[in-house]
């Protein structure tokens, strides 16, 4: 190969500089653009510390939700179940955190990541011993996950949560008034990424969740349990489903049967827009994360810029649509 | 001799990121002549097809096909341009019928209705079939077919179009002897109707058998274009590799010593039935036999990705039970499988990710995998097996099949297996590489490892082996010593006969 004597390398170093990094070029323009856009008097209402901050609490819940959705992608499967579970596990917490019940929240914590974990796995096992396609076998949990949450609560909202259990969503750390402060949804959705990247990149579990996408018939050929690994993957992402439930009843202090309608699709959409491949072995932590920001981000400028919300969702429809475009161009020049 | 080609492509030039691909390459080929391109794997023979077809776009050079000069070609007109192809691998649609797959995209319809006339095109296959002396029932399903009928229908297909040049990649890699006759008169006919073909193969005796004229490609360069008869099979290889290669088979002598792997009676039903052998430390144990004789089934069920039935498997006498491939793992088995893209590859992982995943769990660093020793034994492999890939994190994809066969290898060595069984271990890649595995065989076997090697290729079986276990429609038709084996009785086992010679 004599790629010394190559008069384009260096166009095609920048066009793998592009590759890798494209969707975060993208992102800190859409920063610039907006900080420039929303000036007044001087000063960019985008950049102001409270705005960033709101943003950031703002894309915590579904960036959770998304974090998770991306293990399960990358093994060539989806999760259409999440929406759901922030739903009923958010009522279950909510029950066990109320005044009346008078229990430490460590209990409630505790029962909701359970109940999120052992749902998620059930979806793992029917894909994984049943041969249930994941498509199929999540959204049958969606709507079961539904339905229960509707049943226990009979409808209606669970209010009159302690007030330590509405810390969690609410409260921060670091705080230096106005000007600097932490809030915990946003320092949650940080651990749970550093966590979760760390997981994916630095060990077996991570690298097996790859395999599985890239070649699951050459995964079990080298020794690896490929039906326990699906089971503890689409466990993880209904363990991270019930963090990001946690956060929100929390936030909202109260547990609601109707939350997180269609956060599943906003999540996918986080990660597709990441790069996260849907035919599977494709996807990073880091893009998730951009790919979550981007949508809240453009959400919170078109907010500032007083356009209507039904013009955010056709824009959002028209940013996921490009990326993934953007995508398969890029794959395609490159083969 | 008439200097009127059908085909000139000239000074072709393409490049990928970090590869120049192809560098200044011609080639020209006459009408009513078979014109064989030879080369490595790697050598530039499959992208400068893909120029041809107009799926690559060359960063320079020119195309004359047919009196008009093209500077790119477009794959939606190749075909009414009067150029076909025959692929390497297979794409058959598997659930519509063999008709239905040959007039895919030119279906014979009812006036502009788009209704498609079933039976006319079911009548026209048979026309085809019956031209081309083809036994195969126009109405069956793909998915129903053998792999060598499948084949058949992709050549009868390219020939249906009546394309003034048919290229042939690889078109005998999956069919028996009598099949590569078959194809081989078709091949004449057409090239007495006027046909040009390009026959892309690995196979040195067909290149004399078949082709008037041979190219030789080597590193994405142009090396030579001869009339055939002036060219022998060691001047062939020299320019292929542009280096003598004096010994094929580099088969040294091991001390055999224990037997390290014996199997009994292992059955599994519709597969194989009471198979039995053994190998010895030290040993290379051929498994030879036709397609469907049960020969990779066989080590597949060693190694569990289907355990046998009824049976029993012993490492070093004591019997083990393997439920999964995750047990032959931990009791020293490798298993190098039959098709790479299929079962063995992770084509959007980096070459170490390929590397490292059956031995994972000897890289556990004190916090999450250790990178730094994992990417040292990574690179010590890569430059034992002289993989030649720009680097480590290069995607596996983007390496040619030689090197992407030397990856698996690597996997399996850094598992370091007591028992390492080999299917197919040099299908489809180039001659160089080729007699590195070889000699990398020979390595492993004298460092006391047991080998077991499937193989269709005949020289393979006989220069390669200490003994041969030649299988039948699932049983074990015979064995053979290396000293007692030659080809013709491997082939009357094979066959179901009883040793005569």
């Amino acid at each position: 190969m004599s790629t010394n004597k190559n008069p384009a390398k260096g166009n095609i170093k920048l066009k793998q500089f592009i590759n890798k990094y494209g969707i975060f070029l993208i992102f800190i323009g859409i920063c610039l653009l907006l900080a420039v856009l929303t000036i007044s008097d001087g000063v960019s209402i985008f950049l102001k510390f409270r705005n960033i901050v709101n943003v950031l609490r703002q894309s915590s819940v579904i960036g959770i939700i998304a974090i998770g959705v991306t293990f399960v992608i990358i093994t060539g499967g989806i999760d259409l179940s999440s929406g759901s579970l922030v739903a009923m596990v958010g009522v279950i917490v909510a029950l066990l955190a109320r005044n009346s019940m008078g229990l430490p929240i460590i209990v409630s914590v505790v029962a909701g990541l359970a109940v999120g974990t052992f749902a998620g796995s059930i979806n793992g096992s029917l894909i994984a011993k049943a041969g249930i396609p994941p498509f199929i076998a999540t959204l049958g949990m969606m709507t079961i996950a539904r339905g229960v949450g509707f049943l226990i609560t009979k409808g209606r909202p669970v209010d009159n949560l302690t007030e330590s259990f509405q810390v969690l969503g609410q409260g921060s750390i670091l705080n230096f008034g106005q000007n600097f402060f932490i809030p915990f949804p946003v320092l949650i959705f940080a651990f749970v990424a550093l966590v979760s990247h760390f997981l994916l990149s630095n060990t077996r579990f991570g690298k097996f969740t790859y395999a599985i996408g890239g070649n699951e018939q050459a995964a079990y050929i080298c020794g690896v349990n490929v039906d326990r690994h699906k089971i503890m993957v689409y466990g993880y992402a209904g363990l991270l489903s019930a963090i990001a439930s946690i956060v929100l009843t929390s936030r909202v202090s109260s547990g609601q049967p109707s939350a997180g309608v269609s956060y599943e699709l906003d999540a996918i959409a986080s990660a597709v827009i990441g790069g996260t491949s849907l035919s599977g072995g494709i996807g990073t932590i880091g893009g998730t994360i951009v790919g979550t920001l981007i949508i809240a981000v453009m959400n919170n400028g078109l907010d500032l810029l007083g356009v209507s919300s039904y013009w955010q969702q056709i824009l959002k429809g028209i940013i996921i649509i490009t990326a993934v475009v953007i995508d398969t161009m890029r794959h395609r020049t490159s083969r | 001799m008439a200097e009127e080609y059908l085909l000139e492509m000239e000074h072709i030039r393409k490049e990928f990121p970090g590869v120049l691909a192809l560098n200044e390459v011609s080639l020209r080929v006459r009408s009513g002549t078979v014109h064989a391109l030879m080369g490595e794997n790697g050598a530039g023979k499959s992208t400068l097809m893909k120029v041809l077809l107009g799926i690559y776009r060359p960063e320079d050079g020119s195309i004359r096909f047919d009196g008009v000069t093209h500077e790119v070609m477009d794959i939606r007109k190749s075909l009414q341009y009067g150029i076909s192809m025959i692929h390497q691998e297979l794409s058959p649609i598997p659930y519509m019928t063999v008709a239905e797959n040959i007039f895919l995209g030119r279906e014979p319809v009812r006036g502009k209705t788009g209704w498609v006339k079933s039976k006319v095109q079911i009548q026209q296959t048979q026309e085809l079939f019956d031209e081309l002396d083809i036994d195969i029932d126009p109405s069956a399903k793909m998915v129903d077919l053998s792999i060598a009928n499948m084949q058949m229908v992709e050549i009868a297909t390219a020939i249906s179009y009546n394309s003034k040049l048919i290229i042939m990649d690889e078109p005998t890699s999956a069919i028996t002897e009598k099949e590569v006759a078959h194809l081989f008169r078709m091949i004449n006919n057409l090239r007495d109707k006027g046909v040009a073909i390009i026959y892309i193969t690995h196979k040195m005796d067909e290149v004399f058998q078949i082709s008037d004229e041979v190219t030789i490609l080597r590193d994405g360069t142009f090396v030579d274009s001869k009339l055939s008869s002036k060219i022998d099979k060691n001047g062939l290889i020299s320019m292929m590799v542009g280096r003598e290669l004096t010994d094929f088979f580099p088969k040294i002598d091991v001390e055999i010593t224990d037997i390290k792997l014996e199997v009994r009676n292992l059955t599994l039903p519709g597969k194989f039935e009471n198979v039995s052998f053994n190998v010895r430390r030290g040993e290379i144990l051929g498994i030879a036999g036709l397609m469907g004789s049960g020969r990779t089934e066989v080590v597949e069920s060693i190694f569990g990705i289907y355990p046998p039935a009824s049976g029993q498997i012993l490492i070093d006498d004591k019997e083990i039970k393997i439920k999964q491939p995750m047990d032959a793992i931990a009791a020293g088995m490798g298993l190098l499988t039959e098709d790479r893209k299929l079962s063995g590859l992770f084509l959007p992982l980096s070459v170490m990710d390929n590397m490292v995943y059956s031995s994972i769990g000897n890289f556990m660093g004190r916090i999450g995998l250790d990178f730094k020793r994992m990417s040292e034994e990574c690179e010590k492999q890569r430059r034992a097996l002289d993989v030649k890939t720009p680097s480590l994190a290069q995607k596996v994809v983007n390496l040619s099949g030689g090197n992407q066969q030397k990856v698996l290898i690597a996997r399996w060595l850094l598992t370091e297996p007591d028992i390492l069984f080999l299917d197919e271990p040099t299908r489809g890649i180039d001659v160089g590489a080729k007699s590195e595995i070889h000699k990398l065989m020979g390595k492993l076997a004298e460092s006391g490892k047991a080998i077991i090697m499937v193989s269709s290729e005949m020289p393979e079986i006989l220069g390669m082996s200490d003994r041969i276990v030649v299988m039948h429609e699932g049983e074990k038709a015979g064995e053979l010593s290396r000293e007692d084996a030659t080809q013709e009785r491997i082939l009357q086992l094979a066959a179901g006969e009883t040793l005569t010679i």
